[in-house]
Parts: C-alpha cells; structure tokens; sequence
C-alpha cells in the first residue's frame, strides 16, 4: 500500500528515507513542494516535501529547534512576518505560498492551535462566536449550535454548558486549550495543525485531549507537532522526523517506531538522543 | 563580610527605609494641602465667580474650565496617541524610521511645559490666530500630553501576550480584527490606568495653559450652552483660566484680601478633583473590562 520513493533500499542504514502517504481511502489533502524558511539569511527548512493524508494525524516529531514548529506555522503562513518561504504548498490543487492568496480565508481553513492555551479575555461562549460574528453569522440560533457542536466535539460542552458566559480565562489549562480547539474548529477548517498542544497540560489532561483527537479526525486532517514520543506513537497514523531543518524519516508511524531506516531517527525514538 | 541572610535584612531595612520615606514625604504634602485647604471649601467656593480686589471669590469658573479643557485636550489627543501606538506597536517594524519616531517621542516627553506652552503661543495663539482661548491652550496640552500617553498606550499593548495575537490571527481574523476585536479590550483596563495618569498631569498643568489659554476667566452663563455666544461655557475660542492657573496667578500677583486663603482652597480643590477623578476612572475602567470580557 505504501510505496517507497527511496529505491535504494537494502540492510544498511540510509541517510534519508522518505514514503509519501498514498492510501486512496485517505488522499493527499495538503502537500509541499521544495519548502524553504529562511529568518533573515539563515535558512531554517529546506526541502520539506511532504504529502499528508486526509481525515489521518500525522505527527512532526525531531529533536528542539529541528524545525518542525517552523514547518508547521509555514503551512498557513503565520510566518508570513517573521520568515521568507519560498516553495509550494498545496491545498486541494492552490498553491496557497503565493501572494494573491486571501491569507484570511486561507487561515480559516488551515486552523491552528497553539503551545500555550491561549483563550481571549472574553467570554467562553464569545471565544468561538466572535470570529463567527464577524463573518457574518449574526443569527443566535445558528450561533447558539455552532457553539454547542464544537464545544462537543472538543470534548468540553459538559464541563462548561452552564458556564458559557463566564469569563474563559478562569478555565483550567487542559480546559483552555480544549476550548481553543473548538475555537479552532468553529470556524469550520479542513485542517488542524497543533503546535505541541499538550505540552503545558497535566497527563489526565494531555490523555483527555489525545482522545479528543482520535474522535475529531473523522472530520479533519491533524498535522500535530510533539516532543512526546509515546504521543506520536498512540495518537498518528504518520509520522515525520526532522532533523536540522530536513526531513530525515517520513513513514507510517508504526515503522517509523519499529523499524526506522535511518540511524539518526532510531537513535531519537529509542531516546538515545534529542 | 556579611552572610547572605543579614545582607537580605539590611537590603529590606533599607527598601523598606526608602519606601517609607517617599510615602512620608507625600502624607505630609497632601495632608498640609489639605488641612489648610479644606476648611476653605465651601458650596460658595466652588461655584462663585472670583473676584480680583475684594474677598470671598470662588473658583466656579476656574473649575470649570479645567474640566472643559481637560476633556478637550483628552478628545484630541486619545484618538491620535490611540493611532500612533496601534500603529508602533502592532504595525510598523523594527527599522529606523521607527526608531527616530520612539526617540522623537521620547524627547517630546521631557520637553519642559513652559517650552510647549511658549511654542503653543506662538504657533496656536498668535500664528493661527486663534488668540488666547480654550482652543489654544487643548492643542498645547496635546502636544504636552501626545508623547507620554502613545508611549503609556503602547505599553499597554506590550502587556497583551503575542500569542493572543496569534490566536487572531489563525482564526483567519485579519491584523486590524485582531487588534479592535481581541486586543484593544483586553488591554483596556491598562490603556485606562495610562489615560488617568496622563489626565492627572493634565489637569494639574499651568506653564502650558499661562501662554495659550490665558489668565483671564470671563464671567459664563451657566444657562447659554450655545458654543458660539462668547458666555456660553462650551464656547471653546473664549480664553480660559484654568484652576491650577489661577493658583498660581493668586501666589504670583494676587491683589484679593483673602490671596492666601482661596490658594490653599483651590489646591485642595485640584487635590481633591484629581483623586476624585482617579476613584471614578478606575471604577469605570473595571466595569468596562467586566463588560468587554465578561470576567
């Protein structure tokens, strides 16, 4: 089912092994093409080419300051000010790297969810309506639903349904950031891309959020940055390892964690370094 | 040598020595303010006119005018600070023009208020022609106030975490909905705090007024609020003694029988009106925040 790019392979330990996605069931829903980030001159990616599958988590794991955080926040261009990317990246046939992209709509449906939990001092209800609001969804009704339905799906509608209109900020770190998740996909995104979301939550919390994300892949493509191994390995279907701004390994997680091809990254899953 | 623990009593002592001294000094300024001042303080005192030979004036008018000016002055110059900052803070990059723009403002900000109100007279008063009046002396106390509540507004944004911004930002909200919509509301309690400060300074400013809003306060007829007729107290092209003005035009040539008592009167009423201004700006600012945030 998987078919290997790399034809050169045999016993020896490669220096770079990379199996693109191509189950049909799951096609290829974003991809990149000879992805460079550059802050200033130094360049902090290059030749990211990636496929990721659809309605599938595929998670970016490699050592601090490997790039995968860059890569990610390269995807729906919250670098835009920061850094220069130059290359592709494909969104249902766009290439949305390109400048006469609406980066607004674009973010929209690319949603994002961040390190820290990061709720805006309004409201819990305000917090996934106020984004609506502006788009034009004025109807309380419609609103009212959109509000339930991603609270659910976020896993957090029991705990805070008679507390919608309280402030957000007094939520608990796990809660925070289940809400900004359904923040995230109030706003109807085809994708998620969570940048090491339960690194600042507590193992309950982290465990809770990790089920969250199983259950919300059924309508959405997950790209999740992790530190945490064991992450990886229970909640992905892919996963890639970035070494030093390069895709070192791109498989299936499952032989990325049994059977990597490449010294580096079985050294890393294996904890002997990073 | 001292050990580390005796060393941390000595340096608290002498913060505590320090501290205590600052508050000290400012008890006795405002208490000597205050206790002769208060008993100056009568209904009369606040709303009658002043009188220039006999005694028993008030500071009616005076009080008025500063809080006419006070709010004038913020009208204009909250909208531009307010501009300049979203722009410092949440636009423009780290290059040299905004640099020479921070340290232009940073040099503003010490620049001595009898220098702007001397600038004031000469360009607002006598240039534009719009002669000693209200007018005159609200743009010189926008130029006195502009660089101290930008730098105060700008602050305030600082204060708002970057990754609240982002959050904004990857609900494909544009810069601009993110600034108006998730910033400015959270950041409003601290803008408020600034906004008070500034008002304070405001208020209780006189070299920049002396030059631009005069030193007269025409008898006002509480009961004509047409700006245009030259009694109406919303009249701003009318020349405006402010209180803290009139503090210091009684010290320096007042003729009245009672100089000293309406003085000591007058500060406490400056005093008092600030602090009173304060109370009232920070319960406001907390209904606000309550409102916008529903904290």
């Amino acid at each position: 089912m998987f078919l290997s790019n790399d034809l050169t392979q045999n016993t020896e330990m490669l220096e770079r092994h990379v199996v693109q996605p191509t189950d049909p069931q799951h096609p290829t829903i974003l991809s990149t093409e000879d992805l460079h980030v550059y802050y200033g001159k130094k360049e902090a990616i290059s030749e990211g080419d990636l496929r990721f599958a659809s309605n599938q988590i595929t998670a970016l794991i490699g050592p601090s300051g490997s790039g995968k955080s860059t890569f990610l926040r390269s995807l729906n261009r919250m670098n835009d000010r920061i850094a220069t990317v130059t290359g592709k990246i494909m969104y249902r046939g766009v290439d949305i790297n390109q400048p006469d992209i609406d980066v607004y709509e674009m973010r929209r449906r690319v949603g994002m969810v961040f390190q820290r939990p990061n709720p805006f001092a309004k409201s819990i209800y305000d917090n996934i309506a106020f984004a609506l609001r502006l788009r034009g969804v004025t109807d309380k009704h419609v609103l009212d639903e959109i509000v339930e339905t991603s609270l659910k799906q976020a896993a957090l509608w029991n705990q805070v349904k008679d507390d919608l209109n309280k402030s957000a900020l007094a939520l608990s770190g796990g809660q925070a950031q289940r809400l900004c998740i359904a923040r995230a996909i109030a706003v109807k995104p085809d994708i998620l891309l969570l940048d090491e979301p339960a690194s600042a939550l507590d193992p309950v919390s982290t465990s809770q959020l990790e089920d969250t994300l199983l259950d919300l892949k059924q309508h959405y493509s997950i790209i999740i940055v992790t530190h945490n191994m064991q992450q990886a390995g229970r909640i992905s279907e892919y996963t890639a390892f970035f070494n030093q701004g390069r895709v070192l390994e791109y498989d299936t997680t499952s032989h990325i964690f049994t059977n990597p091809q490449v010294q580096i990254t079985s050294d890393y899953v294996s904890g002997n370094f990073g | 040598m001292m050990n580390p623990k005796t060393q941390n009593k000595v340096a608290i002592g002498t913060l505590y020595g320090i501290a205590g001294l600052v508050v000290l000094i400012l008890m006795a300024l405002l208490g000597y303010i205050l206790v002769s001042g208060l008993p100056q303080l009568s209904w009369h005192f606040l709303t009658a006119p002043a009188k220039a030979f006999l005694k028993g004036g008030g500071v009616g008018i005076q009080l008025y005018n500063s809080f006419y000016l006070l709010i004038l002055a913020m009208l204009i110059s909250f909208p531009i600070a307010l501009g300049a900052a979203i722009y410092l803070y949440e636009y423009a990059k780290d290059n040299w023009v905004t640099t020479t723009i921070r340290t232009a403002i940073e040099i503003l900000s010490s620049l001595p208020s009898v220098v702007v109100g001397l600038f004031g007279f000469l360009f607002f008063v006598v240039k534009l022609n719009l002669g000693f009046s209200i007018l005159s002396g609200a743009f010189a106390l926008t130029f006195f106030n502009l660089p101290l509540l930008t730098r105060s507004i700008e602050d305030s944004l600082r204060t708002i975490d970057t990754t609240q911004r982002e959050g904004g930002l990857a609900l494909g909200l544009s810069r601009w909905e993110t600034v108006t919509r998730v910033i400015l509301p959270a950041a409003v309690p601290s803008i408020l705090t600034g906004v008070i400060l500034s008002a304070g300074r405001v208020f209780g400013e006189a070299a920049a007024l002396i030059y631009t809003a005069g030193q007269s306060a025409p008898a006002l007829d509480f009961t004509d609020w047409n700006p245009f007729n030259i009694s109406s107290p919303l009249n701003p092209m009318r020349p405006a003694e402010t209180l803290a003005v009139h503090i210091w035009k009684i010290n320096s040539e007042g003729i009245m029988p009672d100089a000293k008592a309406i003085s000591s009167g007058s500060s406490a009423v400056l005093v008092l009106a600030i602090l009173l201004f304060n109370f009232a700006a920070r319960y406001l600012g907390k209904r606000l925040y309550k409102r916008l945030t529903s904290a």
